[in-house]
């Protein structure tokens, strides 16, 4: 039941909002964020009293082909679920402070956009999961299209475009490899799949019809380039989405539907895959160092993180998955944060060139701060959330590989470098002309912030509920991953 | 252990009340509170320690909660309280409350005077996390968390970008030690399954392999050259100075950097089985001392010749730990917090009195115009030169001494180390404190002593720096070695060095430094006080000089292959291989498919005579088609 | 009856051959006419040339159900020229031509 009104509330709110007409819809959907958060703390609660015992839903929905409306909900779902319904509220919360045009169909979309990624994170069958990864992708296409900010509108236009052609080329091939496996398994229930008995030529091409709409999307390099113009050209609260809980669809579907389903094919492609990400953790980082505008500097930052994570769940070992959720939800909040100090600072500035800006710390204290704090957890401070997911994730790495792990922890070096230089440049020094009337943080503004702090050295400090939680999920993953075929 | 945890927390409380009401406070209630939490740290550190010296006390070493917690990994949270920390902490919280004291009359004009406290308290947190943590990973937050109090006390007039420029060095050349230290961890922990300093330690030796113990050993010494100014990653320190001077008699030269010489002496159970790594920490201390020493009998600032100072000293810590001399590392780490922080304090009283003013050429004569500082300074520049009675003295003999058993040519460098340290530290306070005063009129008319609440803390690290000997009497000459049988409990297991020693080499080697010491400050005398010579100006320097003034061009050689390339290959993969080649490969799959596109609609001309005949050809090539099928 | 005998006399192949040449008239005019209304008269002489050949198989096997499909085909064929030539009277209005090479914006 909980499940269900977690899923279905944002999308009724979805209506709803666009309904309540330009009025009201902001707060219409804020409150329909916060009831979302509360079914799903609920859920979590019942989750937890359960043992963690993982929840199923199965009803027969169509009988030839057969697809089921099928839900299943554990340790996995529920972090990514946890995630979703706490970023969302914040994500409405950054826009108080910020006219937004035509306000009903933005607060729609965005809800709606909720409801496909909740659903991606929940459904268990084939096809559902494939219908809301799809979903997933529409709103936040027209958010980023008719709500972004950038100068340059037809190259806004190309950048959103090619986003929206390449993630759905990706999609395509997945949908293929679904199709296939239906045709041979007879079944798009997760548990049929996990189940399949493929051969090995089959499973070696059927993991890159996966692994391509799932590389594209979170992305792994070198399918990455969307990215970096798509966050620039994104309103803040689309890049918010895109890169705090979008792009965690692509890793958890890894987790999901494509190690514990193709275990051969993984085995197989497991050297090739760590590779290209560690390849694409150096490359992010190194490129991050350079870069002049905050939002793309940001958007490399998070490429390399995401490069880690995905690593990490490759080299198939308990710390590898573990970190690579904890580091999941880690990165989620923290890079919603930082997008949030790149719109607060666009909003005061109009600029986001980094150049341009500085010494803002003198005359903000609070915003420096705040983004002093998010910085480091991003840099991965012991205490912090993202320490925990990233010392966990470089043993992994560790344990697959020394050279690799050696590679991908010049993380540690280069990402204090490209923060601390551009924390240095936006808000050291003395003010400029751009930045010379920089207001200080107001209060729907704080309480996002502080929110987000609290939970920065929370899941730092006490990162057990969460590791605890998904002992069961990633035993399973492990065991299925390790199946070898008959 | 509740009392153990208030130790830790009382600081961090303090920072968070100055954090966020500091603001709204009086200056001296905000100073005073900052200062108060570390005092009652103190007293309860002292308790602890009163209680380990009559034996009453016990090692404590337990989890206050489980951390990290799946499988069969487990890391707690806890802390481990024996004679080793014990040490750290009395030198942490009550050297600490000194510069606290201190720096509440030297900040008072700054007018981000709570955000001074609160970092300071902040890092008074990290580094008693760091001395008590019961495993690596503790220690690890306590070790980056102090290097982040580092980061924000050096850059914290930040308005200035090239003291944010030395910040940022400091944090980034901290973090590629970190890698090491966190890859130390890693192979600890797969190969072992335990980062607890209690399980490493039960390790009976020969159970891990050679290679696990060469390598950790030499990561965490990465870790350890990172914080604690070794070659190669040294030269954050010397720009660190650009921190206020309380932050550098703190944390870059009583406290932080010597965080590298505990971590080896915490662990030295691993070292003790890793020799080839011992050699390298000693080889790699002796080259980092000598260098150091060297560049500061050039420097005309007058916090870069402690800074070299505390580089040089640091490294012959290193020696000492090298040749396993664990001991006589943890006695000049103490004693050298009292002499160092009570120097750097005594430049700060100096700089406070000329307005900012650092640079030695421009100084001179103060003796009369601030006596106690001058005194003060000259108490710990005779501790830090090693002249007898003073504490320096005991504790670098001991160092020299273990340095000649080992091996003749650690002794030699170790001991031309300490001859340039008396040189340059006489320069030092020749030049400052005699002869004329050379700065401008208005300076000198502002020229006064400090206030008592900067004196007091110098008068009482002096008389620290005076008697701090007494804590390792030497024992060939009969004298009972306090500290020593203090740490045994800790150390034994690290196969203390054994003093292969004969009594009267001992007595030769320790009058051959003592002597020594004393022919350099009289050369540094005739030099500059009978002589009257003064550094040349800015540029002028010749040949070796020259090379020696520009420390030997370092930095600008990790400029040139180390910082450039990278930026240069930042440039080269975003523009060329990011946008050109692969986001090139991907709009041209695009391109691809537009121009097919475009080749394709040609054939929709438009025209319906060309449809109806297109309709018409297909038809009769579908009957056509049908039609040979048939047959 | 006496119709249907006069059909049933004739041999089926000439209903074949004329409503083939019918036909073919009709696409060859399609073809090369450019007048609309033309066109459409054309089309016209082509379901016609269908009609026939169906009401001749109708007799020669003497089942109704093609006449009923003629019937269709002449309903349809009417109601397509009702439209057809609305639409045309429309284009005339717009362009002032009913000739096909005028009409030649039918792309993209």
């Amino acid at each position: 039941m909980l499940l269900h009104t977690t899923l279905f509330l944002p999308l009724a709110f979805a209506l709803l909002s666009y309904l309540s007409g330009n009025r009201f819809s902001r707060i219409v959907s804020f409150v329909g964020s916060l009831l979302t958060l509360t079914s799903g703390v609920l859920l979590w609660y019942t989750f937890r009293k359960g043992g963690y015992e993982a929840i199923q839903i199965s009803k027969a929905w169509i009988s030839s082909p057969a697809i089921s409306y099928a839900l299943l909900l554990d340790g996995l779902s529920m972090a990514l679920v946890g995630l979703t319904v706490v970023l969302v509220p914040l994500i409405i919360l950054t826009t108080f402070k910020r006219e937004v045009k035509r306000p009903a169909v933005f607060y729609g979309l965005l809800l709606l956009m909720q409801f496909g990624m909740l659903g991606v994170f929940v459904a268990s069958d084939g096809f559902l999961y494939y219908i809301f990864w799809e979903l997933a992708l529409i709103p936040i296409y027209f958010i980023a299209l008719i709500w972004g900010e950038g100068q340059d509108v037809s190259f806004r236009q190309r950048a959103i475009f090619k986003f929206f052609v390449y993630t759905l080329a990706g999609s395509l091939f997945m949908l293929i490899g679904f199709i296939y496996l239906y045709q041979h398994t007879g079944t798009f229930a997760l548990q049929g799949l996990y189940q399949s008995k493929l051969d090995k030529a089959e499973q070696l091409w059927l993991f890159w019809a996966f692994f391509a709409a799932y590389a594209i999307k979170i992305p792994v390099f070198p399918f990455h380039t969307w990215q970096p113009d798509t966050y620039r050209e994104a309103p803040g609260p689309g890049t918010m989405l895109l890169s705090g809980i979008m792009l965690k669809m692509g890793l958890y579907s890894m987790m999901r539907w494509l190690l514990p389903v193709l275990p051969q094919g993984v085995e197989f492609w497991t050297p090739y895959v760590i590779v290209l990400c560690v390849v694409g953790v150096i490359y992010g980082s190194v490129i991050a160092i350079r870069q002049d505008d905050l939002k793309k500097l940001f958007a490399y930052s998070s490429f390399a993180h995401v490069g880690l994570i995905a690593a990490g769940i490759f080299t198939l070992t308990r710390e590898g998955m573990q970190g690579a959720v904890v580091q999941m939800i880690a990165h989620g909040v923290n890079v919603v944060a930082l997008f949030f100090a790149a719109e607060i600072i666009l909003q005061r500035t109009g600029t986001l060139n980094i150049a341009r800006l500085g010494g803002i710390r003198h005359i903000a204290p609070r915003f420096a701060t705040a983004l002093m704090i998010t910085v480091l957890a991003s840099v991965a401070l012991p205490g912090t959330n993202a320490f925990i997911g990233e010392f966990l994730l470089l043993v992994s790495a560790y344990t697959y590989n020394k050279w690799l792990a050696a590679a991908a922890g010049l993380t540690v070096i280069l990402g204090a470098v490209y923060m601390l230089r551009m924390y240095q440049r936006v808000m050291l020094g003395d003010t400029t002309a751009d930045t010379n009337n920089f207001t200080d943080l107001g209060k729907t503004e704080t309480i996002v912030f502080a929110v987000i702090i609290v939970f920065i050295f929370l899941f730092g400090l006490f990162p057990s509920p969460i590791l605890n939680m998904l002992e069961n999920s990633v035993d399973m993953i492990l065991a299925l991953s390790f199946r070898t075929a008959l | 252990m509740t009392v153990l945890l208030l130790i830790v927390l009382l600081p961090l409380a303090g920072f968070l009340l100055n954090a966020f009401w500091g603001k709204r406070l009086p200056k001296v209630v905000s100073g005073w509170l900052a200062s108060a939490v570390v005092f009652v740290s103190f007293v309860l550190s002292a308790y602890y320690f009163a209680g380990f010296v009559s034996g009453t006390q016990t090692k404590i070493d337990a989890d206050i909660y489980r951390w990290i917690q799946f499988g069969d990994l487990f890391i707690g949270f806890g802390f481990l309280l024996d004679q080793l920390s014990a040490i750290w902490l009395m030198v942490v919280t009550g050297i600490g409350f000194l510069i606290h004291v201190y720096s509440i009359s030297y900040m008072h004009d700054d007018e981000r005077f709570a955000q001074f406290f609160s970092y300071l308290n902040l890092f008074i947190f990290f580094m008693l996390l760091l001395v008590l943590g019961n495993n690596l990973l503790v220690t690890f937050i306590g070790w980056e968390g102090v290097g982040l109090c580092s980061y924000l006390l050096i850059g914290f007039w930040f308005k200035n970008q090239d003291y944010n420029n030395a910040a940022k060095k400091a944090f980034v050349m901290n973090r590629i030690g970190d890698l090491g230290f966190l890859f130390g961890m890693f192979i600890l922990l797969t190969h072992t399954g335990t980062l607890h300093f209690s399980n490493l330690a039960s390790i009976q030796p020969g159970v891990l392999p050679k290679w696990i113990l060469v390598a950790v050993t030499a990561l965490l010494f990465i870790g350890a050259t990172g914080k604690s100014a070794q070659i190669p990653l040294y030269t954050w320190l010397p720009d660190a100075m650009a921190g206020p001077t309380p932050v550098s008699a703190l944390i870059h030269a009583a406290t932080m950097v010597t965080a590298g010489i505990y971590l080896v002496a915490r662990t030295g159970f691993l070292y003790a089985q890793a020799p080839e790594t011992l050699t390298a920490v000693a080889s790699i201390g002796a080259a980092t001392a000598i260098l150091a020493a060297t560049i500061g009998v050039f420097q005309n600032d007058i916090k870069k010749v402690l800074a070299y100072s505390t580089v040089s000293q640091l490294g012959l810590m290193f020696v000492a730990l090298g040749v396993g001399a664990y001991v006589s590392a943890v006695f000049h780490v103490v004693t050298h917090a009292f002499f160092k922080a009570c120097l750097f304090l005594g430049s700060g009283s100096v700089i406070h009195a000329l307005h900012g003013e650092q640079d030695i050429r421009r100084m001179g004569g103060l003796k009369k115009y601030m006596p106690v500082t001058y005194w003060t300074f000259l108490i710990s520049s005779l501790a830090i030169s090693g002249i007898f009675p003073f504490s320096g003295f005991f504790s670098k003999d001991e160092i020299l001494a273990a340095a000649f058993a080992h091996h003749k040519i650690l002794w030699v460098i170790a001991m031309l180390t300490s001859l340039l340290t008396a040189f340059y530290m006489f320069r030092l306070l020749f030049l400052t404190f005699t002869g004329e005063f050379r700065g401008t009129e208005e300076q000198r008319h502002h020229l006064h002593e400090s206030p008592p609440l900067i004196t007091i803390p110098l008068i009482i690290l002096s008389a620290l720096a005076t008697v701090g000997g007494v804590l390792g009497l030497p024992e060939f000459l009969g004298f009972h070695h306090w500290l020593k049988n203090f740490l045994s409990p800790v150390v034994a297991k690290s196969g203390a060095h054994a003093h292969a020693l004969s009594h009267s080499t001992e007595l030769a080697l320790m009058g051959g430094a003592l002597a020594g010491a004393i022919v350099s400050i009289a050369y540094s005398y005739i030099l500059f006080v009978r002589g009257g010579a003064l550094p040349v100006p800015e540029g002028e320097e010749k040949g070796i000089t020259r090379l020696v003034y520009h420390k030997y061009y370092v930095d600008e050689i990790y400029e040139k292959i180390i910082v450039q390339p990278v930026m240069f290959l930042s440039d080269i993969a975003y523009r060329l291989l990011d946008r050109r080649v692969i986001d090139g490969l991907v709009n041209t799959s695009g391109r691809l498919s537009m121009i097919a596109g475009g080749q394709i609609r040609k054939l929709q001309t438009g025209y319906i005579g060309y449809y109806m005949m297109f309709m018409v050809l297909s038809l009769v090539a579908v009957f056509v088609y049908a039609l040979l099928i048939r047959l | 009856m006496a119709l249907l005998s006069i059909f049933q006399t004739v041999p089926v192949h000439y209903y074949l051959v004329v409503s083939a040449m019918l036909f073919c008239i009709g696409v060859l005019g399609v073809l090369y006419r450019r007048n609309a209304i033309i066109i459409f008269m054309s089309i016209e002489l082509m379901l016609n040339a269908v009609n026939l050949l169906l009401v001749a198989f109708s007799a020669y096997h003497n089942d109704s159900g093609g006449q009923v499909f003629v019937f269709f085909v002449m309903a349809v064929a009417a109601a397509e020229v009702a439209v057809g030539l609305a639409i045309l009277v429309a284009i005339f209005r717009n362009v002032h031509a009913v000739d096909i090479d005028e009409l030649k914006n039918l792309k993209w």
